[in-house]
């Protein structure tokens, strides 16, 4: 599979061109879950969405394959602008951004190998061989080689997100889409689906934007962030950028954790930290 | 006593047949008409993705009002209908036009109920995978729900059992009109015993064959 890491990081990979989003609710009042915003996402780039419960993270990333059709405003994703795309262009499409959730979302009637399938067998171009091939081949990125035949109901809150995880990667997207992964897991767990999240970033190439609360999953994973309040970005930043003043509650906190990280990765050089999530951060050339 | 049974032995294996006539017809209506008319309901129900208000309203509306037909009276209301499609207005194949009637929105109903209990999640990330409605449909509703179809199906063919047995009344024969017939006018009470017997055991063998189908299929 050729994949696009080193294709150039010109032209940003995700585009949101104004978008807003109103949501229209039961009672007859508006709620304007995002305001219009603008955003360019690099190619290979790993970028974090933060912000309170409630702040329009979740909509705002749905908003990139369209979950959500923005009221107004342009979504552009490697290259085709999504929002004029008809039904059936935009299924295509949306192969190309694989998308994981907090709930992790599996058929729960079908095996780990045929929720894996799913999205080669629903675009109707692979032959059996291919599909087989191509299940056996993410489940294994993902350490779930022994768990072809199981139902989800059998696996770990951890197993099944890597299941998602392999579901997602099927059919080679460019864009994964992750809506608190992390949130229904444990800390040990979590530490090990982020590095399976950095090494997809780095080995595949795959440009993952994340939503969560959890910054320190920020401070390890991201090389960007924005952070939301009420539908709007108020600031935006390079993780490791900490000479920058931040405006923001959360953008400072964050930037207090990258500090923490570098003093202790000082401290400690090289040797492990006992601590629950603190490992040094993969560099992201 | 004994001999009136045995000489009713052959009208009895008749009427089972047109039971199961009935029976089968409905429940053939009802899943192959009743299903995807609950499967309708519920993609244009509020909040789904072919939401759409009006055809919803108006399409719940129908399924409620035939509902809403005692069994009996519809059975009646529908007789010209009944000749139109089954070229007679007594016997099993016309009897299985109003059940079929009634059990198309029955299950209709039911369906929209059960697949209502898939995750909307586990939607959601079939459309954003690129699903279309249809394989939505197939590959996620039906499977999640499957068990709970099942069930569904149950309780539907149940019912049927009973409103088939009323067919009976009005000439529609089966193991009711048996009843009817021998227990009730001609006063032959243990003909009575053993057609109500006969449904008690359809109906334990319905139940039972469908909670270990649904049980059986379901990995949740
Ligand atoms: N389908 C919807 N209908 C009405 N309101 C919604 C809908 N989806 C989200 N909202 C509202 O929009 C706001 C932002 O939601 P969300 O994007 O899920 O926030 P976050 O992920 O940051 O917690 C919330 O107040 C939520 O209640
Ligand atoms: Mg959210």
């Amino acid at each position: 599979m050729t994949q696009t890491a080193s294709s150039p990081p010109s032209t940003p990979i995700i585009q949101l061109d104004s978008v807003r989003k109103t949501f229209i609710l039961p009672d007859g009042g508006r709620f304007d879950a995002v305001q219009p915003i603008s955003l360019e996402i690099a190619r290979g780039d790993v970028f974090g969405l933060v912000g309170k419960s409630g702040a329009g993270k979740s909509t705002l990333l749905r908003l990139i394959n369209l979950l959500e059709r923005p009221d107004a405003g342009r979504v552009t994703v490697a290259g085709r602008e999504l929002t004029v795309l008809g039904r059936r262009a935009l299924r295509e499409a949306r192969q190309n951004i694989g998308m994981i959730f907090q709930q992790f979302n599996l058929l729960q009637n079908a095996t780990v190998y045929e929720n894996v399938a799913f999205p080669l067998r629903i675009h109707g171009r692979h032959s059996r061989a291919e599909i087989d091939a191509r299940v056996r081949e993410c489940l294994e990125l993902v350490g779930l080689s022994d768990k072809l035949q199981s139902y989800p109901a059998r696996l770990s809150g951890g197993q099944k997100q890597r299941v998602a995880i392999a579901r997602a990667l099927a059919p080679h997207p460019e864009v994964l889409l992750c809506d608190e992964p992390t949130s229904a897991l444990d800390s040990e767990t979590t530490r090990s689906l982020l590095q399976t999240l950095r090494d997809i970033n780095e080995k595949l190439g795959v440009t993952i934007v994340i939503v969560t609360h959890e910054l320190p999953v920020v401070d390890q994973l991201c090389d960007h962030a924005a952070v939301l309040e009420q539908g709007r970005f108020i600031e935006q930043f390079a993780i490791e950028d900490i000479s920058a003043e931040r405006t923001s509650v959360l953008g400072r906190e964050l930037a207090d954790l990258v500090r923490e990280r570098r003093r202790r990765a000082e401290l400690a050089a090289g040797s492990e930290s006992s601590s629950v999530i603190s490992f040094p951060k993969a560099s992201n050339a | 006593m004994h001999d009136s049974l045995i000489e009713l032995l052959p009208e009895l294996w008749v009427a089972i047949g047109q039971t199961f006539l009935m029976l089968g017809i409905g429940l053939s209506a009802a899943v192959i008409l009743g299903g995807p008319l609950g499967v309708l309901l519920f993609m244009l129900s509020p909040g789904q993705s072919l939401a759409n208000r009006p055809a919803y309203l108006v399409l719940s509306w129908v399924v409620n009002t035939v509902r809403s037909f005692p069994f009996i009276i519809l059975m009646v209301a529908l007789v010209p209908f009944t000749r139109i499609v089954a070229g007679t207005s007594i016997g099993p194949l016309a009897a299985a036009v109003p059940l079929s009637v009634a059990a198309i929105p029955y299950f209709a109903r039911l369906v929209e109920q059960t697949i209502r209990e898939v995750p909307r999640g586990v939607i959601e990330a079939a459309h954003a995978m690129g699903a279309s409605e249809l394989q939505i449909v197939w590959r996620v509703l039906v499977r999640e729900a499957r068990s709970g179809l099942v069930l569904a199906l149950t309780v539907l063919a149940v019912s049927f059992l009973s409103y088939s047995a009323i067919a009976g009344v009005v000439g529609g024969g089966g193991i009711g009109d048996l009843a009817i017939r021998y227990g009730y006018y001609r006063f032959q009470t243990d003909v009575m015993l053993l057609t109500v017997a006969l449904l008690i055991v359809i109906v334990q063998i319905i139940q039972f064959g469908g909670n270990a189908i649904a049980h059986r299929l379901d990995k949740r």
